[in-house]
């Protein structure tokens, strides 16, 4: 019972905040209430006993990802009446993404899809004698290792890209030389001579 | 007498309200001494502090000045609570609580003792680390809403710095954790038992140093303190807190400081651990030698706070991102690989 309370609770916040992210008249307020969604739904994770998942959604949504989002929106200098005004005309294309996103999860619901559920064999469950953690690691690591590599490959290629497209060397910038500074010394930097009353150097 | 207690609650309030009063309980005997001992460990950092610049500390109030973090906590409650006109009034004021919730739910998985932790759960360490990750939030929140220069480029630095040292701090606990095969925080201290010459501070030497500055960093304890750097910032993103908004914060950030060094000693000193195992050492009980290594740890922040002098911003992140990030990276692969050459993977389950 405790569960299930627990459950309608999380997923109440969940769906409330989701639907504050995109009602809320600061952009600011709307990554909070997305944070606050993200939570909910890590608690959810923990709720299906899929603890891993729950921290590892925290660790990168909530602690990393979200924060450099916060940073972004907080720096903006954005005109909020102007971005309200616009909204109406986005609407018609966001409505029909989710009467497809609706219909899509109807089908699957009413088990209208495809027979038989092909998910099924893809979904197995988690062997029960290793913590969750390590039936991820064995799957994710071991049986999926090559498939791994290469999503790991392509978002390598996916960061090297963007650096190099917008990285620009500029001139005349000074830069700090830490082995320089440190390699300095004192012979070359500073020298001592006698000075002469009236005489100058 | 854990049962005997739970099953006369249980008897008395049903099982659901027992539980309850029961983990009640269990919360309030680990928040109450953490509170105090939070008042204590500000009062012994201004001592050591002080004591390091020849001064004498405070020494007014109380026996050798032992009850001054109490005046100062009712010096605050006392005071008016200011929210300024530009504020942001919501997030203003949940900003603090944020930071101070943070810092005492993390306690929930540290093990006091063998079998003495409020929830033994599997993924403790991923629990510390989420509930690290998410302190930025109090202080970007309080950054934003308190509608101010200094608090706001406060609140950006210190998003920039935190999430950079979490990386470091990450790769130092995937290294633990590869030496260890699990992620509960018990069987890491388990790993270590038997002796100092099992603790993780000799093995993974590079690495303890890595985290204790990180660990600095994460805190925003000089020399990392650019976000409240009172230099160039008056107090970053404090300025606009008064009041027990303000001594929220404090407690927050000295309970995570306490917090740092709980996982210090959890991860590289074996934690509840005796140093030798044998007689006179293995008779002080576990708890004891816990809250030593924990004090001994506080004792180094205080003293690097008082010797260290500030980082400028981009040595700062030439640390993080240039040198902690390839070094932690390249441990972790060289731990794995020792690890697998010399058939030393812990198996569990």
């Amino acid at each position: 019972m405790i569960q299930a309370i627990c459950f309608y609770v999380f997923a109440a916040i969940t769906i409330l905040s989701g639907f504050m992210v995109i009602s809320a008249r600061n952009p600011v307020h709307s990554v909070l209430f997305l944070i606050l969604a993200f939570f909910n739904a890590a608690a959810l994770f923990l709720l299906m006993g899929a603890e891993f998942l729950a921290m590892i959604l925290v660790i990168v949504y909530v602690g990393a990802v979200a924060v450099l989002f916060l940073f972004v929106v907080m720096m903006l200098d954005i005109d909020f009446e102007e971005l309200r005004k616009g909204a109406t005309r986005y609407l018609p294309i966001g409505a029909l993404i989710g009467v497809v996103l609706l219909a899509e999860l109807l089908l699957i619901m009413l088990g209208l899809g495809v027979t038989p559920p092909e998910g099924a064999a893809v979904a197995a469950p988690a062997p029960s004698d290793v913590t969750n953690t390590q039936a991820l690691g064995q799957i994710l690591y071991t049986d999926y290792i090559y498939l791994f590599q290469a999503a790991g490959m392509i978002l390598l290629v996916a960061m090297i890209g963007a650096i190099v497209l917008t990285h620009r060397t500029r001139k005349g910038v000074k830069k700090q030389n830490i082995s320089r500074q440190v390699k300095r010394r004192r012979e070359d930097a500073v020298e001592i001579r006698k000075v002469q009353p009236g005489q100058g150097i | 007498m854990v049962n005997v207690i739970t099953e006369y609650l249980n008897g008395l309030l049903g099982v659901y309200l027992g539980t309850f009063v029961w983990y009640l309980a269990l919360i309030l005997v680990i928040a109450l001494p953490l509170l105090l001992s939070v008042a204590f460990a500000v009062y012994f950092d201004r001592k050591i502090w002080a004591a390091m610049q020849m001064r004498r500390g405070p020494n007014v109030v109380g026996p050798f000045g032992l009850l001054q973090s109490f005046a100062d906590g009712l010096k605050l409650f006392f005071k008016e609570t200011v929210v300024p006109a530009g504020a942001n009034k919501g997030v203003f004021l949940i900003a603090p609580m944020i930071t101070f919730t943070l810092a005492l739910i993390a306690w929930a998985v540290i093990p006091f003792d063998a079998d003495v932790v409020l929830a033994d759960i599997n993924v403790g360490i991923l629990y510390l680390f989420a509930i690290s990750s998410l302190g930025v939030y109090g202080i970007i929140m309080s950054g934003w809403a308190s509608n101010s220069k200094y608090a706001f480029l406060g609140g950006l630095r210190s998003a920039a710095q935190m999430v950079s040292y979490e990386v470091s701090i990450g790769f130092v606990i995937v290294t633990v954790l590869l030496c260890v095969g699990s992620l509960n925080l018990s069987d890491i201290v388990e790993a270590q038992s038997g002796g100092f010459w099992n603790w993780y501070v000799i093995w993974l030497f590079p690495m303890f140093v890595v985290f204790l500055v990180s660990a600095h960093a994460e805190t925003n304890r000089p020399p990392f303190d650019l976000p409240e750097a009172e230099a160039e910032l008056v107090a970053g993103y404090q300025v606009e807190y008064s009041s027990m908004a303000f001594a929220l914060f404090f407690l927050g950030e000295y309970a995570n400081i306490l917090l740092m060094c709980a996982m210090t000693s959890i991860l590289f000193f074996g934690g509840w651990d005796p140093i030798l195992p044998f007689a006179p050492f293995t008779l002080i009980p576990g708890i004891i030698w816990f809250l030593l290594k924990t004090a001994f740890f506080f004792f180094v922040f205080s003293w690097v706070k008082a010797t260290v002098p500030r980082y400028r911003y981009d040595q700062l992140m030439r640390l993080g991102w240039k040198v902690f990030l390839p070094i932690s990276l390249a441990w972790v692969v060289i731990t794995a690989g020792v690890l697998v050459t010399f058939d030393l993977l812990p198996v569990k389950g």
